[in-house]
């Protein structure tokens, strides 16, 4: 790790003024992906601005019958929370999913939001990556691709993004709040993290003198219809080959409302509003299921090692669907698959 | 290897020494002021500025949990973690557990089960399922395996591990 200077914010408009006034300065809050990178020689910050000790930490009901989580607030408090266990179980079971017990305790809600891909060559300063050293190349096209996207790629970048709990964000429309010089600002999920494209290097749409304040849940939260299925090389502590986040409103066979969304196929949690469009209206039943799981794998395009994961994706999805609207969520403990 | 020019950033040559920090934590129940440089972990710190070698490095990236403590009661992985990030904590390692000369029940059962081999993960063992325990989310065998999956044993001793807890979980 290279040496650095340490700063510790107490207020979020002192940690705005900190970030702005030192270009080399990165925040930190959980710590649990910086430090490791910082080990790794990927990140090479000159200032470390502890954000940890801000008052972000709650959990709150909002006017509008959502939920307000503070950006500090650990994963396993939220996962084990009882308004989200309650009323948006799909991010309970998204988190506890996710990591092991220990980093849940200590990585914070918007931290996981930034955490960086888990692509060998990104962590590998031995190799090119586009992402870590912008037109290096990419080593993961004609590598070891196993974990890489099949959705969204690009010629610099197949890289996906690690998160558990984003997905379930994305499935249910979570707005992210900001904050920076310019003042406050609310962000869709959907256009928080950005595809690769010819800017790898960038992740997200969060500008650096930005901090993440809290994440929104809108009032819909699914908790009778949905499931969280993640498909992985190891039974726990693993990152996902295919997940995928169902959620639906059924009235009697018939689904009223749907949510679909993916992680471990592309460089941002990947919801489909297109196949959710196909599945409301239709009968819960494998065919429109498989329909729908078409729609999203559209253009999916498999690599040297992972190419196995389109079909995956698929019948994961028709799993996943089938789960949700039988009201049988995937157990996080027990992983036999119903 | 070295970065050949990684993220932004200075290089390594420009950033001048910083000066280091002090920091209060309270260990297994005694209060110790530290002084210590801001990259250094809460690992090192207690391994190698109070000589306290009962947690482990492992793997040095929160992949094994053999580095596992307990900060304010919680389990954490005390690699990932700045020493100048837990001032004012209380921290509680494999060395904190046992009191007046008697092992801490899940110490016991360890030993009653046979729940290790070579034992070099054994104290992270110790420490994450003492936090699990506090936890209080795991039920059944399938759910202590669930939540002790950041602790790996090379040696293989997981059958014996579940059994471990199980026997510390009727005590406690």
């Amino acid at each position: 790790m290279i040496n650095f200077e340490y700063t510790r914010a107490t207020d979020v408009a002192g940690a705005v003024r900190d970030i702005t006034a030192d270009p080399s300065a990165k925040f930190i809050a959980g710590g649990t992906n910086l430090i490791d990178l910082m080990k790794e020689d990927v990140e090479r910050p000159g200032r470390l601005v502890d954000i940890s000790r801000l008052p972000l930490n709650t959990v709150e009901e909002t006017a509008e019958g959502g939920i307000r989580i503070g950006a500090l607030v650990p994963n396993s408090d939220l996962a084990y929370h009882p308004l989200i266990e309650q009323r948006y179980p799909i991010l309970s079971s998204a988190i506890l999913a996710g990591a092991s017990a220990q980093l849940r305790n200590m990585a914070s809600t918007g931290g996981n939001l930034l955490q960086r891909t888990r692509c060998y060559y990104f962590y590998d300063t031995a190799t090119p990556c586009n992402k870590r050293e912008p037109g290096s190349g990419c080593s993961a096209k004609e590598g070891l691709n196993r974990m890489h996207a099949i959705l969204g790629t690009s010629e610099a970048c197949i890289a996906t993004h690690p998160s558990d709990m984003c997905v379930a964000l994305a499935a249910l429309e979570a707005k992210v709040r900001a904050t920076g010089p310019a003042g406050e600002r609310g962000i869709a999920f959907a256009d928080f993290h950005r595809l690769p494209g010819d800017t790898p290097q960038l992740d997200t749409n969060l500008q650096r003198d930005e901090i993440i304040t809290a994440i929104e849940l809108p009032p819909k939260g699914f908790a009778k219809h949905y499931t969280y299925l993640k498909i992985r090389d190891r039974l726990s502590y693993a990152f996902a080959l295919i997940s995928v986040a169902a959620a639906l409103e059924m009235d009697g066979e018939v689904i009223k409302e749907a949510r679909l969304a993916l992680g471990g196929v592309a460089h941002k949690p990947w919801r489909s509003t297109a196949a959710e469009d196909a599945l409301r209206g239709q009968t819960a039943n494998k065919a429109s299921f498989a329909g729908a799981a078409d729609i999203v794998l559209n253009g999916a395009n498999g690599f040297s090692h992972n190419a196995f994961k389109i079909d995956l994706a698929r019948r994961t999805m028709i799993r996943a669907l089938t789960q949700a609207a039988q009201g049988t969520p995937q157990s996080q403990a027990n992983k036999k698959i119903r | 290897m070295a970065a050949t020019g990684t993220m932004a950033g200075p290089s390594r040559e420009t950033i001048p020494a910083p000066r280091k920090l002090v920091v209060a934590l309270h260990v297994n129940g005694v209060e110790t002021k530290l002084k210590v440089a801001p990259w250094t972990t809460l690992l090192d710190a207690l391994r190698d500025h109070l000589g306290l070698t009962g947690t482990k490095k492992g793997c040095d990236h929160g992949q094994c949990g053999a580095c596992t403590v307990l900060a304010d009661g919680r389990r954490i992985n005390s690699c990932m973690t700045l020493a100048v990030m837990r001032d004012g904590a209380n921290i509680t390692t494999i060395e904190g557990l046992a009191s007046k000369g008697a092992l801490h029940p899940l110490q016991q059962a360890f030993i009653d089960q046979d729940a290790f081999q070579c034992g070099y993960c054994t104290p992270g063992q110790i420490c994450s399922a003492a936090g699990l325990i506090t936890e209080a989310k795991a039920k059944s065998a399938d759910e202590i395996r669930e939540l002790m999956s950041g602790n790996l044993c090379r040696c293989g001793a997981y059958p014996n591990i579940v059994a471990a807890i199980e026997q510390a979980m009727e005590q406690l």
